[in-house]
């Protein structure tokens, strides 16, 4: 059997294959369908400071190969989570990493503070490229400075594993990476959705309350791909990689790139048991292509 | 989520289609009640990535199949209606909520079950399960032409139907609430699926008359059991999924009437 495990700088997975925040709610929603506890980690809904009510109704448009939402990080709260869904997910033997998204630095920095002490939460992505809330979110993850300034408030304040989640809405992805690696990230997951918009022609009106949204799905896998194999090439942390993974193909393919690890985002909603499916399918390409470790894949693109 | 065979494809009409479906491998369907739907995979169709969420129409226990209406609307219901007999289909099932049964102790209870296009798919299911426990419903199912009236058979075996049509080709010429049944017989619960309008129509009738009602809505969603969060619906309880609180309400937590 080829090793599965890898690590997140400090933070040993049991496998590379995880969920995405935004599409896996917080793991209860597939216990029906799959063992959650073979996950390498599960990426928990975007948490704010305080309760969200999201955006209005119409939240999604289906595209082709793919879809865009506007959910606009609906979330009860970080105290919610902590009283009240934590103690329900736990004991899942498999890592729970929070997504944390604010308007301010101040919001990161507090909302932070109350996941440190959580034994079961060894890591947070920090969401700084949120494209469906009006202020924060992609606003900080778009430029290098703003980036580099809420990275370095939450890593002064949190001593885990600091995920930073990367928007793929900017003009150079690379100059990011390198900005909130340069203040103490521990890796960098990317890429989150890419704003787009979806018409209505009939009704000759917007398809989404909030005209633009996050697009997602197998479209923008080629974009995220080649994102990848350009972070790789520039930092020398670990990279997450994400971005309309539905198959092990394209989750080798992230790896090649230059992925430490993968999520499993919009494919969960078609199908819930995919993340297993993938799992199955890196361990059985690893045992044909004679691999003693996937670690032995990353970034091994031959060109 | 079962992989499932078509056993039956059958055209209503110009748009409506009945497919009747089973488990591919030898197991039973789990139980399921009426209001529930499933989200069906479509294959092969280049502009459709999401599966498509379908209510369910009917139960058949004794022979193991689930019955499906389905209106050809789109490229993925286009998919789904055209699936041939032996065609297999992947089918996440049950989701959702049901409609609310009464007491068997109130079997007086009057209950109007209405229906509007394919929005009549659901009340066959609920009829047939309030006949079962010893309830007599009433069905009023409205749709543009006697054309978009469908299964008439089947609801008459179980409950009295009354009908209308736009056009007047059928039943009373006009909308479901316009129907004279509502000004001559009184109900004690309504239950109803259809387009928007009708339902916020209906839900209005039921409000000024105090009759306990229940909607079914089929707001747009991604995955069908509570993770994308997209298919909210504004209530007096703040928002709720429509796949997973609903897709039955009760109009007292729907905010319609603002």
């Amino acid at each position: 059997m080829a090793q599965l495990n890898v690590k997140i700088n400090n933070l040993e997975l049991k496998n590379p294959v995880m969920t995405a925040s935004g599409t896996f709610g917080y793991g209860t929603e597939y216990s029906d369908f799959i063992d959650l506890k073979r996950l390498g980690g599960i990426f928990v809904k975007g948490t704010t400071l305080e309760p969200r009510e999201g955006n209005a109704y119409p939240r999604m448009a289906e595209t082709a190969s793919g879809m865009l939402n506007a959910v606009g990080l609906q979330n009860k709260g970080v105290n919610y989570f902590v009283n009240h869904i934590y103690p329900n997910i736990k004991d899942f033997e498999t890592h729970i990493i929070v997504n944390v998204s604010g308007s301010t630095i101040d919001d990161y920095v507090a909302c932070t503070e109350k996941l440190i002490d959580l034994e079961k939460v060894p890591a947070i992505e920090l969401n700084i490229s949120c494209p469906n809330v009006k202020e924060g979110g992609m606003a900080f993850g778009t430029s290098c400075k703003s980036a580099a300034e809420v990275v370095k408030a939450v890593r002064s304040v949190y001593p885990k594993t600091l995920i930073v989640k990367l928007s793929p809405n900017v003009t150079d992805i690379s100059e990011i990476a390198l900005a909130v690696e340069s203040e103490g990230a521990d890796s960098v997951s990317l890429v989150n959705t890419f704003l787009g918009m979806a018409i209505d022609a009939e009704k000759r009106t917007p398809k989404l309350s909030t005209i633009t949204g996050g697009l997602s799905g197998p479209c923008i896998k080629p974009i995220a791909l080649r994102m990848v194999w350009e972070v790789f090439h520039a930092v020398k942390i670990p990279i997450i990689g994400m971005g309309g993974i539905c198959n092990w193909q394209d989750a080798i393919e992230f790896i090649l790139a230059g992925a430490t690890a993968i999520e499993i985002g919009t494919y969960n909603f078609i199908d819930p048991t995919v993340s297993i499916k993938i799992l199955e399918g890196i361990e059985n390409y690893l045992e044909r292509h004679h691999f003693n470790s996937v670690t032995d894949l990353i970034g091994q693109l031959e060109v | 989520m079962l992989d499932m065979i078509v056993r039956s494809n059958e055209q209503l009409n110009y748009h409506n289609y009945l497919l009747k479906v089973t488990p591919v491998t030898n197991v039973q369907l789990p139980e399921m009640n009426p209001g529930n739907f499933v989200q069906i995979e479509v294959k092969d169709s280049v502009n459709t990535f999401l599966r498509r969420p379908i209510s369910v129409n009917f139960l058949d226990k004794q022979k193991n199949e689930m019955w499906l209406l389905v209106q050809d609307i789109g490229e993925g219901t286009h998919h789904i209606c055209q699936t041939k007999e032996n065609d297999q289909l992947n089918i996440i099932l049950p989701l959702g909520n049901s409609f609310t049964i009464p007491s068997n102790l109130d079997l007086e209870r009057r209950l109007l079950l209405i229906g509007g296009g394919v929005g009549t798919a659901p009340m066959l299911f609920l009829g047939k399960i309030l006949k079962d426990k010893g309830f007599y419903p009433t069905f009023l199912l409205g749709g543009r032409s006697s054309q978009d009236l469908l299964q008439l058979d089947d609801f008459e075996e179980i409950g009295t139907v009354y009908c209308t049509t736009e056009d007047g080709t059928k039943g009373e010429q006009g909308f479901v609430t316009d129907h004279t049944i509502l000004n001559h017989q009184h109900f004690d619960q309504i239950y109803t699926c259809g387009p928007k309008p009708m339902m916020m129509a209906v839900a209005k009738y039921a409000r000024e008359n105090e009759i306990e009602c229940e909607v079914s809505l089929e707001n747009l969603m991604a995955c069908g059991f509570g993770a994308c969060l997209c298919c909210i619906e504004k209530t007096t309880k703040g928002n709720l999924c429509t796949c997973t609180d609903g897709p039955v309400f009760n109009i007292k937590d729907l905010l319609w009437h603002n």
